[in-house]
């Protein structure tokens, strides 16, 4: 078996950073969010704390990644997540043969959604904790957005993680986003338009 | 690669639609801080019937603030109310006793200041009056301190704002003895101000000359937490 490099290794620290955070965040939230659970752990400031400094270790960490890493590959890595052309919209639409690039189109989408949730878990989460603090930062919406989000990442990521770990055909793509490598062969079926260096 | 010797892509015309979806999800995201409150209560009352019979949302609308390290816990043969402050003298009604007084009944709706409200709340309890009648209030009490045994957490209501018609110190939440999450065993209920006012884990009510700042309060939030027309709201 031949193994093509998929990822690098700053991409590979870009996602598991973020799904550290992420789950961290996901963890101490539904703790401050569900009644069962807040009962039981109580100790609501300690978890208020641990919420608020994970949201901002999480976006410091992104950035020090991004920063210290190869900047000019996630340049280009945003750039091919950005381009849909003919290929990504049938394959959108169920349509076959529709040759896929590094990423097909429904990773571009996935990507697109998580930067955008990301963005908005940021604001809506500075302004619940500014809005704690000063009247001006107060909108009644702020935390049905922030538990909108929520809900919509979370389904998210539940297919993501459907297709990362379970689904027999893809979850091959595992070993790209840990090891950086993935077979060729399967590369060349599921990625056909790729041409890996 | 130059730009001129590139090939075009085999899938035709690219175009920029991954930068669309995150900014229109942005947009849509940003934007819902002026509808999203008045959309999601829209689709809640929708929901509230099937709401009722299988739990949509995990939470049936309310989360559970706390100040403290933990939540007090309720030993119905320990658990006192202390009734002190500026009165002739301080009495302490057990549950049992709680219990015996004139029991009311109220449907009302429990607003936080963060924005989220749980509608058609069935209280159950007693009025404050009925508790007062127990003491002999000096002339100078015009206030009283709600203290919760979560320390430090306490309010003050002016005695004006705590004989309004549907102000009931609850000790039935749904049909059901108050819950530990909800302030068990007893907690104050006025639902024209926010839920920072009503005080849960309710183990001592003072008399007072007059109001002082509550746990909230001193942290900046209006002594007057009228729902709608206070703290930033409508204002």
């Amino acid at each position: 078996m031949r193994y093509v490099r998929r990822f690098s290794r700053t991409e590979r620290l870009l996602h598991w950073a973020n799904a550290l955070g992420f789950f961290t965040l996901l963890g101490s939230g539904l703790i401050l969010y569900l009644p069962s659970l807040a009962v039981v752990v109580g100790r609501r400031p300690l978890v208020k704390d641990v919420h608020f400094w994970s949201g901002i270790g999480w976006v410091v960490m992104l950035g020090v990644i991004a920063l210290a890493g190869d900047r000019r590959g996630i340049l280009r890595t945003a750039r091919e997540l950005d381009g849909f052309d003919r290929d990504d919209a049938r394959w959108l639409l169920g349509r076959r043969p529709a040759p896929q690039g590094r990423f097909n189109a429904g990773q571009k989408l996935n990507a697109a959604l998580t930067a955008a949730y990301t963005l908005l878990f940021f604001v809506s989460g500075m302004l619940l904790w500014l809005g704690e603090r000063d009247t001006r930062f107060r909108f009644a919406s702020t935390v049905v957005l922030h538990d909108g989000l929520m809900y919509a990442a979370v389904i998210l990521l539940i297919g993501h993680l459907y297709l990362a770990v379970i689904h027999p055909a893809t979850r091959h793509a595992l070993r790209g986003i840990t090891l950086g490598t993935v077979d060729e062969e399967w590369a060349g079926r599921h990625h056909a338009k790729w041409k890996p260096e | 690669m130059s730009e001129s010797t590139r090939t075009p892509a085999p899938g035709g015309t690219t175009l920029r639609v991954g930068r669309g979806v995150f900014l229109a999800t942005v947009a849509g995201g940003l934007t819902s801080l002026l509808w999203g409150r008045s959309v999601w209560s829209r689709v809640s009352s929708a929901i509230s019937p099937v709401e009722s019979l299988i739990p949509l949302v995990p939470t049936g609308g309310w989360r559970i603030y706390t100040v403290s390290g933990s939540l007090p816990g309720f030993d119905p043969t320990t658990w006192r109310l202390q009734l002190a402050g500026a009165v002739d003298r301080p009495v302490a009604l057990d549950y049992r006793e709680l219990l015996a007084l004139p029991k009311t009944e109220q449907v009302s709706t429990f607003h936080c200041v963060t924005g989220w409200t749980v509608h058609n709340v069935r209280w159950g309890g007693v009025r404050i009056k009925d508790v007062l009648a127990r003491v002999t209030p000096h002339p100078e009490a015009h206030a009283l301190r709600f203290v919760s045994a979560e320390h430090p957490y306490d309010d003050y209501l002016t005695l004006d704002q705590a004989s309004l018609s549907d102000v009931m110190l609850a000790y039935e939440m749904d049909g059901k003895p108050l819950s530990r999450a909800h302030g068990a065993p007893l907690r104050l209920v006025i639902p024209d101000m926010y839920g920072y006012k009503n005080v849960k884990w309710l183990n001592r009510i003072e008399l007072v000359p007059r109001e002082a700042r509550g746990y909230w309060e001193q942290l900046g939030y209006d002594q007057d937490a009228w729902v709608g027309r206070s703290n930033g709201y409508g204002t």
